[in-house]
């Protein structure tokens, strides 16, 4: 039986980790992520969770402790926040490589420095590069349901989960989320299944040097080389768009709930302006919509769920009709533009969709980012796009001098 | 021969034909701690000499189970495997972290520091041959003062050794260990009593390396025998907290005929810059180990 | 054309010769005097010290004792520590004796 209670993200967090039966926890505090590790603590130390919480010194060690675990056979959970995640971020390469189920959830934050300890995107987008799939959630709801997708979707394509909210806006904030049935989330979520041997009936000497050619092992059998291993990592990636669609209907049939798979929309069918954003922004865009609508200009939403794999054909089709789009951002690509706003671009060029892309950059460290702010930059884009200005990145509620 | 040499395992644990430097002191005793740790064991690894002796994809010469791991990680994966295997009701299965002076005094010391503080039931082993080997000779906090190494090609290095034992021992494990190559028996017996003790164990390996110290490989046996026989290295084990002389280090003791220092460091090139004055500085450097020891071996 | 492995992450099987022959290596090959190893003239297992301190485990505690040459990368450990110096160290191309 399914149940309705109040409770903030980082919560909800906890709440999907329990119920997908984690066996090993490792974190390490850091804000807005801590309740969250402390939550986790309670569940194991109070009986709720059999597992095993290790306590460790570093974001570093959080991560290794996740991959050993995970070598070995054993469904882990962890998660970060900002300078966290950075710490982390040799070995989220790591657990990429090495192909390991692992989930994690980044409570994003800015990154120093200077300090903040306030929410924007820099510290999940600024690990675009590792060989995880990121997957951003716009409410409690979401987040919870989301950890709980996110280890069918690892465990189908070897490849680790981060499953990314945005801080204090989500991580501290109470909303109602529908507690699924532990049995049925059982059934949804098979057991992990390794696909590594480590195993003294078995012994194997996992994560060697490779060399860049391929290899012939006694048997003669012809061995991957290095560069064979990262196309598989880059094709798993590729692949992994449509387990994530399948894994979002089944949840969808089994729990009546669905988050959009790879991005979902808001009053796109007939928008002549679409607003783009990752996570809570998104959300806040949909308000913006509706005010721009109040004032006579169509505007739609789409809202990028998942950002790696990025969403391609998901955005072309969702963008098809659009006259122009603006994108929000939380984070930035110092000496370029916002990472969503080029990866946009790069997704659009050469198709039929020619409608121009601006960038806004918005509520870094915390800066508030109201919906009738996003609407006005809206209006300002549109006036730039008018006058063939759209090189130039907004940077939105912001003192530019 | 010695009689003692019967009751070691016969299995070994390393296929002919290793990635391993000639006359690797690291190899050596590999050879020995597998044989005394026996199958049921995962090592898990960081880069290092280790990794390369471990062999390149999509083979390795070695007989029992293995997971690298990045540089600074080395204790933490094995944090990981004790909590995986205890998830998986597999806790029977002995976990050994395993990396060189760089991977433990410099970047691995706070993984090893965490895991020790936490109790995690593991033994690491630290194989000193005191420098960053593997990437060609680097100078490390666990090299002596006056070698040479290519970090520090002219003027030698000017600071003593790092004394980690001391920083692990303060961590108050149930059991510490020094060995050597040279006395393959007295470490193959550490390693059997290492096995039956839960909690975090360590044992550091002086590991003698002949390139990176610059002598032939065949000395190596030699170069680990001088290390002790000059108290350079000091063969002990601390079981509880109780400190004990153990091998030819307490026959040293005993009988009051430790070598100078001069006959070791004059077989090795990588003191060939080495100036009176710093002879002289590690003499007393080791001298005032030899007596804390003395003094730990009066008390205890 | 030989089998494609399919693993998607590096996993190492044990073999002889990871790294090849290694015997290769060598510029100088073990050779034993056994009328001066102590086993042979014993006629019983002693000794056996070239066993112990082989770092690449090659030599057999065999009577006589023998040395994998296939493999033995030539360190000279064991002529070293042989206790009655029955192992010489020859240079690889000239003749044992």
């Amino acid at each position: 039986m399914s149940k309705v209670q109040i409770m903030t993200g980082n919560q909800a967090a906890a709440v999907g980790a329990t119920l997908s039966g984690v066996q090993v926890v490792a974190a390490y505090p850091i804000t807005p992520q801590s309740q969250l590790a402390e939550i986790m603590s309670q569940q194991i130390e109070g009986g709720k969770l059999r597992a095993e919480y290790v306590r460790v010194e570093s974001e570093h060690s959080a991560m290794t402790v996740c991959i050993s675990a995970s070598t070995v056979g054993a469904r882990v959970f962890t998660a970060t926040s900002a300078n966290g995640l950075l710490y982390m971020h040799e070995q989220l390469h790591w657990a990429a490589g090495a192909r390991l189920p692992i989930v994690m959830c980044c409570v994003n934050r800015g990154v120093g420095a200077p300090w903040t300890i306030f929410n924007d995107q820099q510290d999940s987008l600024s690990q675009r590069d590792t060989g995880w799939l990121q997957i951003y959630c716009r409410n409690n709801q979401e987040i919870l349901d989301t950890v709980i997708q996110a280890y069918r979707i690892a465990e189908k394509v070897y490849v680790p989960v981060m499953v990314c909210f945005d801080g204090f806006v989500l991580s501290h904030t109470m909303m109602p989320v529908d507690i699924p049935d532990a049995g049925a989330v059982r059934k949804f979520l098979p057991p992990y299944k390794p696909h590594t041997i480590l195993s003294p009936e078995d012994p194997r000497n996992i994560n060697p040097v490779l060399f860049p050619g391929r290899r012939e092992n006694t048997e003669g059998v012809l061995c991957d080389g290095y560069m064979e291993m990262r196309y598989k990592l880059f094709a798993a990636l590729d692949g992994a768009r449509d387990v994530i669609i399948e894994t979002d209907d089944a949840f969808a049939e089994v729990f009546g709930r669905r988050h959009g798979g790879m991005l979902w929309e808001y009053m796109t069918e007939d928008a002549d302006v679409i607003l783009t954003g990752i996570g809570s922004i998104a959300s806040e865009a949909t308000v913006a919509a509706d005010m721009l609508r109040e004032e006579g200009v169509k505007a739609g939403v789409v809202g990028i769920r998942v950002f790696r794999p990025f969403p391609k054909e998901d955005v072309r089709r969702a963008l098809r009709k659009a006259q122009a789009i603006v994108t929000f951002e939380k984070a930035v690509s110092y000496g370029y533009e916002g990472g969503l706003c080029s990866d946009l671009k790069a997704a659009l060029y050469g198709t039929e969709v020619k409608a121009p892309v601006h960038g806004c950059i918005a509520g870094l460290g915390g800066r508030d980012v109201k919906a009738r702010e996003l609407a006005e930059a809206v209006k300002a884009s549109l006036a730039d796009i008018e006058d063939g200005r759209t090189e130039k990145t907004l940077w939105l509620n912001c003192f530019t001098g | 021969m010695p009689a003692n040499l019967f009751k070691v395992n016969e299995k070994e644990y390393i296929l002919p034909g290793s990635r391993a430097c000639q006359g690797c002191g690291l190899s050596l005793a590999y050879r020995y701690m597998l044989k005394a740790l026996r199958e049921n064991t995962i090592v898990t690894l960081p880069a290092c000499c280790l990794c390369v002796l471990q062999g390149m994809y999509p083979s390795t010469p070695v007989l029992v189970p293995a997971l690298n791991n990045s540089f600074a990680s080395t204790a933490a994966s094995a944090s990981g495997l004790v909590a995986g295997l205890q998830a998986l009701d597999r806790s029977d299965i002995t976990v050994v972290a395993m990396a060189g002076d760089g991977g433990t005094f410099d970047m691995g010391i706070q993984a090893l520091s965490g895991a020790a503080e936490r109790e995690t039931d593991f033994i690491y082993v630290c194989y000193d041959n005191e420098g960053y080997m593997n990437t060609g000779t680097q100078r490390s906090s666990a090299t002596p003062l006056g070698a040479l190494t290519t970090t520090t090609p002219i003027l030698t290095k000017q600071q003593q050794k790092k004394d980690f034992i001391k920083i692990v021992e303060a961590h108050d494990i149930p059991y510490l260990a020094t060995v050597s190559p040279a006395y393959p028996i007295d470490l193959y017996d550490k390693f059997v009593k290492a096995k039956k003790i839960k909690g975090t164990r360590y044992i550091h390996i002086y590991a003698p390396c002949p390139p990176g110290w610059t002598y032939p490989p065949k000395d190596t046996v030699k170069m680990g025998r001088l290390a002790v026989e000059t108290g350079v290295a000091v063969l002990f084990e601390v079981e509880d907290g109780k400190f004990r002389l153990t091998g030819r280090s307490k026959t040293l003791a005993e009988r009051g005929n430790r070598l100078p220092v001069i006959n070791y460091v004059e077989k090795q090139g990588r003191f060939r810059k080495m100036n009176i004055e710093q002879l002289n500085q590690l003499q007393a450097w080791v001298n005032r180990k030899w007596d804390e020891y003395m003094k730990r071996t009066e008390q205890d | 054309m030989s089998k494609r492995d399919d693993s998607i992450s590096a996993m190492c099987t044990p073999a002889i010769g990871e790294a090849g022959k290694t015997g290769d290596w060598r510029s100088s090959r073990p050779v034993i005097d056994h009328s001066k190893c102590i086993p042979s003239l014993k006629k019983k297992a002693a000794c056996f010290l070239c066993w112990l301190y082989c770092p690449e485990g090659v030599v057999k505690a065999n009577i006589p004792v023998e040395i994998d040459l296939e493999y033995c990368k030539g360190c000279g450990v064991c002529a070293e520590e042989c206790p009655p110096k029955a192992i010489t160290m020859v240079r690889e191309g000239t003749a044992d004796e």
